[in-house]
């Protein structure tokens, strides 16, 4: 099976290169059948990696560890759900997952524009093909997933426990998604400009490509942010991580992307800004790849020195400067139709929402890059934390949120006083209100920056809670029906406009929850014993009694759990009965085979009680160190007296050791160290996530002809109008 | 005004912002951040009572729980330096002999403290590069 996974990868690089030569040399010499076969040698580039890839899946599934990367990546004991997804915990089976998608996604793009573009495309299917081919390169040449050992081992490693969370299934796949979405636009906007064809069309043809890729990636990252709030046991979503800012850094610009193309559709503007946001894009998505890849950042993620970095470096170097010198060499085919009118526009405030971001991404970026930047200015590694981070990102986002309320209802061109008052004077009302009722009924005003966000937030919902008024009380005065059935049909009418509403909301409610958990957060870590109560906020916790159990699977040990049952109470009241639990891998170490059950990984399930006000959160930590003398003198015991016993008695003697153990925990346990947090609205972080996905779905979800067509005169008449007014 | 004079100031007046942010964050980089160093590095140049980043794996046999404080030695990645930390509240959960950990400490008489919640322990085995073991 091996050999024709790796056949399968060699095939791939050629045709891969075989495609980039067919289409550069189908596009000079004007040969269709060149550019056809250029096209269908990326079709074969999915099909390829596509076998490719099941051969993987299918040596995790059945845990053949004659494979080295399962060998090292899967075990028997782990759940068959998680050996599916063992396949991309390792680089190599991550890598073949980055070329897969690549391949499918451009198939799908040049698919679909196989009639359309026909000067263009042939240099977006190259920039594509290369890409395949950089990647399929890596496979064959310096990290296979196909490498085999002749004698294969009975058991694997198993997959790091931590990852064993079913967000961590679905998280890389969804991030590579999203990088590999953005190359598509990326490698558009460079057939484009190769050919000095620069109006709106690649935009539009790869527009939905874009918002897929932003939609991908957001989800990747509250995956990830989800993950370690409910994982990594110390209770937090965010910590400025350079894998996770890689992952943060293309969906701002991207998200920059999709604001700003609306202009150049509309307008035939910032066209040197549209192709260069997205030329970053994707030069941010490769890199994104690579840092999680290279290990040259110290993060949570990246660990040691990979081979990968040099060919990576080259290839970021050749897309920064080959953007670079593409934009600058095709400006004057870049100059705008049209200037800005006024600052005061719907233009100028999607203007200001993109510096904004840029903005961001620059602080983050720079942020992540600053220990090698400091040691090339100062010879010294530094590092900035979160607080550095936190002083740019909190006034920026501020801004970002007061902004995405503005854009939907200033008019375009130039705003006019009777178009603020009518637009602005009853959100900018409720969110003011809202602002003096918070500060006057709780303490938000002790938290100013937080406070802002609050009103801030209220503002982009009212906003888009009086569009959506509006917009029914139009369409029943039109064409009647009740309030649903008119919402309905007007989402359906504009689902790209009202698909955007959706998300500013979503993000609104994010950004809530973001900063009332990150202001009002009550965090404590405490020793205590059974019986005794820690006092977090206003809450009682007590641990009540240790807990302790072996988990199995298929007759192995697949690891020891040790927790706390906590009641938590308030004024008396009972709240909460919490459960959190650690969790002790074992190693396969057969010299010491009772310590050796702990000498795995470790990984905490925390004990959570979610509700809309506020999180009660809960890890523990038990003190396994008063049990290490007996575990050492059940390690002689068994040294000494093992030998004696057959394969099946010495398998139940250590499950009955084990058990011994555990018993013995829980009978005298020694004091545990806990971490409470006591967190208001975070799960609004989720819902909000949740509620910005699905405005991404509604923009994604593609318009029937009938209904594009009816939108498109409405767009026009309202123009119209809005002309006539201005 | 002439609206070509007019983009022209407004051009200016951004690109003044944008230097001025950019301006800040080079300045408060630079300020602000800690050095991050290897054992070996900062035996040599630590300072008493400033902060410094500490990266290197927890040396083999050096880690002692006592009570709610934890004490291990930090060994440079390649080489044989050590230096000794505690560290009081709770451990992330990969943390263990031989992975590499960053820590902010301070130096406090012969040993270093590490700052509460700063302890990140890199995760070891999903990015791991080929060949190495854990």
């Amino acid at each position: 099976m091996a050999t024709v996974g790796r056949a399968c990868l060699i095939l791939a690089l050629a045709v891969a290169v075989y495609g980039v030569g067919a289409s550069l040399y189908g596009a000079r010499m004007r040969r269709r059948e060149w550019v056809d076969s250029g096209r269908r040698a990326v079709y074969a580039l999915a099909a390829l990696t596509t076998l490719a890839f099941v051969v993987l899946e299918v040596a995790f599934l059945r845990s053949d560890f004659s494979f080295v990367t399962v060998t090292e990546h899967s075990s028997t004991t782990t759940p068959t759900f998680y050996r599916a997804a063992a396949a991309w915990s390792s680089q190599e089976g991550s890598l073949l997952l980055w070329v897969w998608l690549l391949s499918l996604w451009s198939s799908l793009v040049l698919f679909l524009t196989r009639r359309k573009m026909r000067d263009l495309a042939p240099y977006a299917t190259a920039v594509l093909l290369v890409f395949g081919a950089f990647f399929s390169g890596l496979l064959v040449f310096l990290a296979s997933p196909f490498s085999t050992v002749a004698l294969a081992p009975a058991e694997g490693v198993g997959l790091s426990p931590l990852l064993r969370h079913p967000s961590m299934m679905i998280h890389p796949p969804m991030l590579y998604s999203g990088y590999t979405l953005f190359t598509v636009p990326f490698a558009f906007a460079i057939g484009a400009l190769v050919v000095r064809r620069v109006d709106a069309e690649w935009i539009t043809a790869t527009r939905r490509f874009a918002l897929a890729a932003w939609f991908f990636l957001g989800v990747g990252i509250v995956l990830g942010a989800r993950w370690s709030y409910s994982e990594l046991g110390w209770g937090g979503y965010w910590a400025w991580d350079p894998v996770e800012n890689a992952s943060l850094l293309p969906w701002l610009t991207g998200t920059a992307f999709l604001h700003s193309l609306m202009i150049q559709e509309r307008r035939g503007m910032l066209k040197v800004w549209n192709a260069s946001l997205i030329l970053a894009t994707g030069t941010l998505a490769v890199l994104g790849t690579f840092l999680v890849r290279s290990g040259i950042l110290d993060s949570i993620h990246a660990f040691g020195a990979s081979t990968l970095g040099t060919p990576f470096v080259v290839l970021i170097a050749i897309l920064v400067v080959g953007s670079v010198a593409l934009v600058v060499s095709r400006r004057d085919a870049l100059r705008s139709e049209h200037h800005l009118d006024s600052l005061l526009s719907r233009e100028a405030v999607f203007l200001g929402n993109n510096l904004v971001l840029v903005g961001l991404a620059f602080v983050v970026f720079w942020g992540t890059f600053f220990p090698l930047i400091s040691e090339a200015v100062t010879g010294t590694k530094s590092a900035v934390g979160p607080p550095w981070f936190d002083r740019y990102t909190v006034p920026l986002s501020l801004v970002l949120v007061l902004l995405s309320g503005v854009g939907p209802i200033i008019a375009w061109r130039r705003a006019t006083a009777s178009n603020a008052r009518r637009n602005f004077a009853a959100p900018v009302g409720i969110a003011l209100a809202i602002g003096v009722l918070l500060a006057v009924a709780t303490d938000a005003a002790s938290r100013p920056l937080a406070l802002g966000m609050f009103v801030a937030a209220a503002f982009v919902i009212a906003t888009v809670g009086q569009e959506l008024v509006r917009g029914v009380r139009a369409r029943r005065a039109m064409a009647g029906g009740s309030i649903p059935v008119a919402l309905v049909a007007l989402v359906r009418r504009n689902r790209r406009r009202y698909g955007g509403y959706t998300v500013h909301v979503g993000m609104a409610l994010l950004f809530i929850g973001v900063a009332a958990s990150s202001a009002f957060q009550h965090a404590r870590d405490v020793r205590l014993s059974p019986g005794q109560t820690a006092t977090v906020n206003g809450y009682q916790v007590r641990y009540d009694k240790p807990t302790g159990r072996i988990v199995s699977r298929a007759g192995r040990l697949e690891r020891i759990e040790f927790g706390a049952q906590l009641t938590v109470t308030k004024g008396g009241k009972r709240v909460a009965d919490l459960h959190p639990t650690r969790g002790y891998y074992p190693v396969n170490a057969p010299f010491v085979p009772i310590s050796s059950a702990f000498d795995g990984e470790s990984t905490s399930e925390v004990g959570m009680q979610a509700g809309l006000t506020k999180d009660l959160w809960t890890a523990v930590s038990p003190d396994i160190s008063r049990l290490e003398p007996i575990m050492k003198r059940g390690d002689q015991v068994f040294r000494d007296e093992g030998a004696k016993l057959s394969a099946q008695d010495y398998v139940a003697a250590r499950s009955a050791a084990l058990g011994g153990l555990v018993r013995n925990y829980v009978a005298n346990p020694p004091p545990a160290t806990f971490r409470i947090i006591v967190s208001p609205l975070v799960a609004w972080i989720w819902i909000g996530g949740l509620i910005v996905f699905t405005g991404g779905l509604i923009a994604l979800w593609p318009a029937p002809d009938g209904a594009r067509r009816r939108a498109t005169a409405g767009y026009a008449s309202r123009v119209a109008r809005e002309l006539g007014r201005a | 005004m002439d609206p070509s004079r007019k983009r022209k100031i407004r051009l200016i007046v951004a690109l003044g912002a944008a230097v001025l942010l950019a301006g800040a964050l080079v300045y408060t980089s630079f300020s602000g951040s800690t050095p991050s160093l290897q054992p070996s590095r900062l035996t040599a140049t630590a300072q008493p009572g400033q902060s410094y980043e500490l990266t290197g794996k927890v040396a083999a046999g050096s880690v002692r729980k006592d009570g709610d404080r934890l004490s291990f030695r930090v060994q440079d990645r390649k080489g044989t330096t050590s230096v000794p930390v505690t560290y009081s509240g709770a451990v992330p959960d990969p943390f263990r002999e031989g992975r590499e950990v960053i820590v902010t400490v301070r130096k406090d008489g012969s040993t270093f403290v590490g700052e509460k919640d700063s302890l990140i322990t890199k995760c070891p085995s999903k990015y791991k590069a080929a060949g190495q073991q854990s």
